[in-house]
């Protein structure tokens, strides 16, 4: 069957903003699809809030919708585009949820749209836990058994062991395993009382069953493949993107992995997806062989993104193939070409991938694992054994050193573990233990790690293994273990075999390194960069050579790249990649800190860095060569000093004056960096940072060095204006691309802090200075590419907070919003054109556009969500209009946190913030909101003659009295403005933006973001959806 | 590692003995299956064959009585990257198989798959059998074309598998695995296995006639095919495997040595037909030589080759494949519960 040709126009959705449970692995599958609808000739259209994606790029479809992610938006684009038909199965919930949403709604219909790929029915069906439930017992199959009781007389017939679950309740507070029936009914007591609305949850225990996914494709004349199966690690009931996985199944034997492959066919079908993907979980007693289905996403999914990558079979590009029209077998496999996508994947490897977590960066969250997903990020290994697959995966988590994790080392196993994976690791161990270095190698341990056995470095393990011909061998992913020829170009390397087809042909080559799992502080925005740096030097006549980790990525395309490795990012792997394609070049700057920390060793290993050399990021991270720089150029930066004790930090305070900013260098994401406003807190700051080992120029990959712990201490300038500057140098000229204005005051990480271009409150005079500034900033650090440099300006007064001679994350928001494309300027740059050459146009924005960040407190119940100078957003979202106010409303709603416009506005300021709230509370007033703050702060607002209801604080309330935070919960409230007490207020303040966070009110924690929401509120105008070609003046 | 796999073009691979000691001379193979060692091993279509296994780990879930497909083994060696487990490794030892693991099983593949099936010897030690000694014997061994297998893996007498049930079938054991029988069963039939020797006669008065599946070259099997002939139109035959290319041969089809065969799990198989499309588990070395005539009702979507046949007039079809799995993908188990209620109706 081949392709529809009623259909001519296909609007894809996107996932929205990088959040936990969503990332990169939509752009992924949204990319892949768009490609393949366009090269069979559809018009396609995208709607997608996150610029950071190659799916937003201009020339990735033909017409672009940054635009949020909401039914009403959508709904509009739908409107004045007119497609025929609507594919929401790869983006994630988001697209699903507002699919579901507009055909319920009738939109749908109305416009005469089509939905493709998955019908409502469907979706309902995979959703609502009682279709679901019917559909799988209408194929013989269980679900685990589940009862909603409200009281202790509902427990009949209830078999234990059973997870007893309260809802609403945070972290699962009140919930617990029971073995017998006493227990069950205590814990229901409890869990009844501990509920807001008195529900409890019992469910089947399946606690030591053994979890399997299965990721199932099936088309409209019902061929169904089973594309991957995927065994996780830790227990059931942990969620499987917290959960470390492995592919192919390794336990079970060929009936149980039958049964589960039939079980899998039969649900898809009575399901009744048609065209497409799905996720199918399983739970299966380790001991009986009983099988549970625990759920079915109807859609590609994270976990379909990592079977894509773990196979070589892309599922979302069949996917979108099928959904419009084409059956299986007609669809070519495109590592093989001669075999079609029916034909299962079979490996010869073992893939492995590791959860990413980032709790550091959420003190007092709940760290214990479960249902709900905290992991911000994976990294995926390829060995020839289970073993060296889960060691390339263990290591490239890139994980600071002594960070709280799950399977932080190779002791810190999950208590139900498969006895198998258990026996498999204690055996690698053992082969380190041995001392050979072949065996260890073999095994799959890292040069590093060997060399810490050995008592030796890395590069001394990596010379003996070089004099002993210990070298990596590379095997090609090819989705058919051999049998059929295939000239994949998808890579990994292992040991003590022959090496497959080694790179020919006599184009020059140019390795970009990625940027590793995604972590908070380091996220798609640089596979953006990456992906578009193999595009330009492919352009430019080059072979891209692409080393990258991260199964969610577009740069872990195989299509993205002339070669890709899939290889963890460490020197030992990326020089034996160099040593392998002997490149012109390699590429540093565009993934983020990963490259960055393996420039020098590249250099040391005899390859060039195309580019911004490795000197040049020293000159920038390293403090004293930086202040001496500026210095020379005449440019301020707010004093400063390093130091490496308590002491010194104090005595360094002291001349610098409070407030301090304290960071370590070298660190992206502002881990650990705090703002000091007096003595106590320095000291407390300097205790917490003494654990803490900070990766240190001048030291190998980030190992601690007690002797030189390198805190630096600078001058936090108040009441600034933070600006981020995104620029191009090629060494001697400088263009401007972005001056973006931060929202939020500094103080907040620019990463957390919402930005505008071009920049609303810059005169001409500090303008003119910035640019100055930057200019003389370009050359004389010896950037040849692109250059961000962070400044503030107080007084009047320009200050350079810092300079990144490399990507930074405003990169894709930027390039969208000027309509240049920096990554692209910036590859030629770094390939040997002059700006001159490139001849760029200069910006001239006609649009204000906004990024606003997005961040995961709701997943981190216990910690304070308030911003600060440590990054937290895990992802942003981009908004442009005509005015800043409309713009500013549009990335509010666009990132979930739609402004109120009328309603009820709580407000509580720390004493330094009490002169400009008046402002901001008069604005409400005026606006019609009614004003309640806490004793303080009223107190000032009446003195300024507004009208306003006092509520108690926690700690003061009389009992029975209602305090803030009841008033919170209980939804009456629709806006909070409150900005923490400068140290140790875990009290009040935080008990309120807890609620908040609970409750869903946008809850505004600086003041500086309080008066630009005010604003937005009273001045925002409705605006109908623009492409982004049409805002850029692009044709198309 | 003192073990190793010599090639017959002279290719060695070295490996770690995890087996019995000696050394197995035969075709080296490679099936891409992930899973099922036991059943593939103790299939008798893998006689006088040395088998690599592409999947990464082999013998991570140990063995069971159950999965096995005969009484014994049947291939000479296992060739594995990686010994998943130790239950595995005593399994191949207490049956006297040799088996290798750290064999750089890829390079193996990639090499079969560029030169074809090569005879080859695998040898657990070079105490055993030097590499320089072995050559000459692997070169000395007779190729897998012109061999006829089946009489040493056929049963030596008929023998009731299941006694009661509706229909009747007869298997004719070329070296029939045990999942054909079992399927037959659980679909009702009674069962009974008869000698590959056996003639027509004998047969004509069950309600249907499996051929099974077996090892070897099919053309050599000069009086097994007379006897499919003999029953065409008598009874109605069900073909597997062998069995699908003496009825090839039967109805003036030609059968030929594929370059490596097709071993595995996945191989996806067009029914001609419907236009649906089959995962099928597949060993075979022969096949049919492709043919566009209506009887060939499946195709293989990887070379072409005729994966099923329809005789409608003569009531005889066939498959190349396993639909009874064992081990493998359970897709075609429709065909023969489907054939075996037609024979009941």
């Amino acid at each position: 069957m081949p392709r529809r040709d009623d259909l001519e126009s296909i609007c894809v959705i996107g996932s929205g903003p990088i959040v936990i449970g969503q990332a990169c692995e939509f752009d992924y599958s949204g990319c892949q699809a768009l490609k393949v609808l366009r090269e069979d000739g559809f018009r396609t259209i995208v709607v997608n809030s996150n610029p950071a994606t190659i799916m937003t790029d201009p020339g990735f479809a033909d017409r672009t919708y940054i635009e949020p992610l909401d039914p009403e938006s959508v709904a509009s684009v739908l409107e004045r585009e007119r497609p025929d038909a609507l594919l929401p199965t790869l983006g994630g919930q988001t697209a699903l949820n507002i699919a579901v949403a507009l055909a319920e709604a009738g939109v749908l219909d109305d416009l005469g749209v089509e939905l493709i790929g998955a019908k409502v029915d469907v979706i309902r069906r995979a959703e609502d836990r009682d279709e679901f439930r019917k559909a799988v017992e209408s194929c013989g199959l269980r679900v685990p058994s589940s009862r909603i009781v409200t009281s202790l007389d509902q427990l009949d017939g209830i078999e234990v062991p059973a997870v007893v679950r309260p809802a609403f309740t945070l972290g699962g507070h009140g919930g617990g395993f029971v073995w017998t029936h006493e227990e069950l009914r205590r814990q229901v007591e409890i869990g009844l009382a501990e509920s807001p609305i008195g529900q409890v949850l019992v469910d089947e225990s399946l606690r030591g069953w053994d979890e399997f996914e299965l990721e199932v494709i099936r088309d409209r004349a019902d061929n169904v493949v089973i594309v991957c199966s995927i065994e996780n690690l830790d227990p059931m009931g942990v969620h499987t993107g917290d959960s470390v996985t492995v592919a192919p199944q390794m336990t079970l034997s060929d009936e149980a992995y039958q049964e589960l492959r039939d079980a899998a066919a039969a649900i898809i079908r009575a399901v009744g997806v048609e065209t497409g993907g799905s996720n199918i979980q399983f739970a299966r007693s380790r001991e009986t062989g009983e099988v549970r289905v625990i759920e079915m996403n109807p859609r590609v999914s994270r976990s379909s993104a990592l079977a894509s990558k773990a196979t070589g079979y892309p599922i979302a590009k069949v996917a979108a193939k099928l959904a419009v029209g084409y059956t299986l077998d007609e669809i070519p496999n495109d590592l093989t070409k001669t075999t079609p996508a029916s034909f299962e994947p079979t490996l010869d490897y073992v893939v492995v991938k590791f959860p990413r977590f980032a709790f550091e960066k959420f003190p007092g969250a709940d760290q214990t694992l479960g249902t709900q997903m905290k992991s911000v990020g994976e990294a995926m290994g390829i060995g020839r054994t289970f073993s060296e697959a889960f060691l390339k995966a263990f290591g490239s988590r890139e994980l600071d050193p002594g960070v709280p994790t799950p399977w932080a080392t190779l002791d810190d196993l999950p208590d139900d573990l498969h006895p198998w994976f258990r026996a498999e690791i204690e055996k690698a161990k053992a082969e380190l233990r041995s001392g050979d270095l072949a065996r260890a190698k073999r095994a799959g341990f890292g040069d590093d790690t060997i060399g810490q056995v050995l008592g030796m470095t890395g590069l001394e393990v990596r010379r003996r293994r070089h004099e002993l011909g210990l070298r990596p061998a590379f095997r090609r992913v090819d989705s058919c273990a051999g049998e059929v020829e295939a000239a994949s170009n998808y890579y990994y390397s292992t040991w003590g075999e022959s090496d497959e087809a080694p790179p020919t042909g006599d184009r020059p080559r140019v390795v970009i390194l990625g940027s590793g799992p995604n972590r908070i502080g380091q996220g798609i925005e640089f596979d953006y960069c990456c992906v578009h740096a193999a595009q330009t030097f492919r352009a430019l006549g080059y072979e891209a050579i692409m080393v990258n980790c991260n199964p969610e990525t577009v740069s872990t395309d195989y299509d993205t790249s002339d070669r890709l490795y899939f290889e963890p990012l460490s020197p030992e792997e990326v020089l034996a990649v160099c040593d392998r394609e002997q490149p012109v070049g390699v590429v540093t700057q565009f993934g983020g800190q990963t490259p960055l920390r393996l420039a020098r060793a590249i250099e040391e290993g005899g390859y060039r860095i195309l580019g911004t050399p490795h000197d040049a990021i020293d000159l920038a991270e390293d403090r004293e060569r930086f202040a001496r720089l500026v210095e020379e150029l005449g440019v301020r930066c707010p004093p400063w000093a390093i130091v490496s004790s308590a002491e010194e930090a104090l005595r360094a305070a002291a001349e610098i004056g409070y407030p301090v900013l304290v960071r370590p260098s070298y660190v992206l994401g502002g881990r650990a960096m705090r703002v000091c406003y007096d003595d106590e807190q320095l000291a407390e700051t300097m205790a917490a940072a003494r654990g803490q080992v900070f990766h240190v120029p001048g030291l190998e990959h980030g190992r601690p060095d007690p002797a030189d712990p390198a805190v630096l201490i600078d001058r936090f300038i108040e009441n600034a204006i933070e600006l981020d500057v995104d620029a191009l140098c090629d060494g001697e000229e400088v263009y401007i691309a972005a001056v973006m204005q931060h929202v939020e005051e500094a103080g907040v990480h620019s990463g957390d802090s919402a930005c505008v271009l071009p920049a609303p409150s810059l005169t001409l005079a500090a303008a003119l200075e910035v640019e100055h500034v930057v200019k003389r900033l370009g050359p004389a650090l010896g950037v040849i590419g692109l250059l961000n440099v962070q400044l503030a300006i107080a007084d009047n007064v320009v200050y350079v907070l810092e300079a990144n001679p490399r990507a930074s994350r405003t990169v894709p928001f930027a390039s969208k919003a000027i309509g240049v494309n920096l990554v692209e300027a910036a590859c030629k740059l770094a390939a040997g054109s002059t700006l001159a050459e490139l001849a760029l146009p200069v910006p001239r924005p006609t649009q204000v556009s906004v990024k606003a960040a997005v961040l995961p407190f709701a997943r981190f119940p216990g910690a304070d969500p308030v911003l600060g100078p440590e990054m937290r957003s895990t992802g942003e979202v981009m908004a442009s209009a005509a005015d800043l106010p409309t713009a500013l409303a549009k990335a509010e709603r666009a990132a979930g946190r739609p402004l109120p416009t009328s309603g009820t506005a709580f407000l509580s300021v720390r004493d330094e913030d009490k002169p400009a709230v008046v402002a901001v509370a008069a604005a409400l007033a005026g606006l019609g909101f009614q004003l309640v703050a806490t004793e303080g702060t009223a107190t000032t607002l009446r003195a300024a003659g507004l009208s306003v209801e006092t509520v108690a604080k926690v700690a003061d309330a009389r009992p029975g009295e209602d305090t803030v935070v009841d008033l919170v919960r209980r939804g009456r409230c629709d806006l909070v403005i409150n900005t923490p007490q400068g140290g140790g207020a875990r009290a009040d303040g935080y008990l309120i933006r807890e609620a908040a966070q609970i409750a869903r009110i946008p809850c505004i924690t600086t003041i500086s973001g309080a008066a630009a929401a005010v604003h937005a509120i009273g001045n925002a105008r409705a605006e109908s959806a623009l492409s982004l070609q049409e805002r850029i003046g692009m044709g198309a | 590692m003192s073990g190793y796999l010599l090639l017959e073009d002279g290719t060695l691979l070295r490996g770690r003995s995890v087996g019995a000691d000696g050394a197995a001379f035969g075709e080296a193979v490679f099936t891409t299956a992930m899973t099922g060692y036991q059943e593939t091993v103790t299939d008798p279509s893998y006689a006088e064959q040395l088998v690599c296994f592409t999947a990464p780990m082999v013998g991570n879930y140990g063995v069971a009585e159950e999965r096995l497909e005969s009484d014994g083994p049947h291939a000479k060696a296992v060739l594995m990257r990686r010994l998943g487990g130790s239950e595995w490794a005593e399994w191949l030892r207490r049956h006297g198989l040799v088996g290798l693991e750290e064999i750089d099983t890829r390079t193996l593949v990639l090499r079969l798959r560029e030169a074809g099936a090569m005879r080859g010897v695998a040898v657990s030690s070079e105490d055993v059998l030097s590499p320089d000694d072995a050559l000459g014997r692997v070169r000395a061994t007779p190729v897998m074309a012109g061999q006829a297998l089946v009489a040493q893996v056929s049963t030596p007498a008929a023998y009731v598998f299941r006694a009661e049930g509706s229909p009747r079938v007869a298997v004719i054991d070329y070296g029939t695995k045990r999942s054909i029988l079992r399927r037959l069963a659980t679909a009702g039939a009674s069962v009974t296995v008869f000698p590959h020797t056996v003639g027509a006669e004998e047969l004509v008065a069950f309600d249907g006639v499996v051929l099974s599946n077996g090892p070897g070259d099919p053309e050599p099997l000069v009086q097994e095919v007379e006897t499919v002939r003999d029953l065409l139109g008598r009874v109605p035959v069900f073909g597997i495997c062998l069995g699908h290319q003496l009825l090839g041969l039967a109805t003036g089809h030609e059968t030929y040595k594929l370059p490596f065969g097709h071993r595995g799990a996945n191989h996806p198989v067009l029914d001609r037909r419907s236009g649906r499309v089959l995962v099928t588990s597949q060993n075979h070395g022969f096949a049919v030589a492709p043919s566009e005539e209506a009887e060939a009702t499946h195709v293989s979507l990887y070379d072409g080759t005729v994966e099923g046949f329809d005789f409608p007039g003569l009531r005889a079809r066939s498959v190349q494949f396993h639909p009874e799995a064992g081990p493998g993908p359970h897709d075609a188990w429709p065909l023969l519960e489907a054939w075996v209620e037609e024979l009941r109706a």
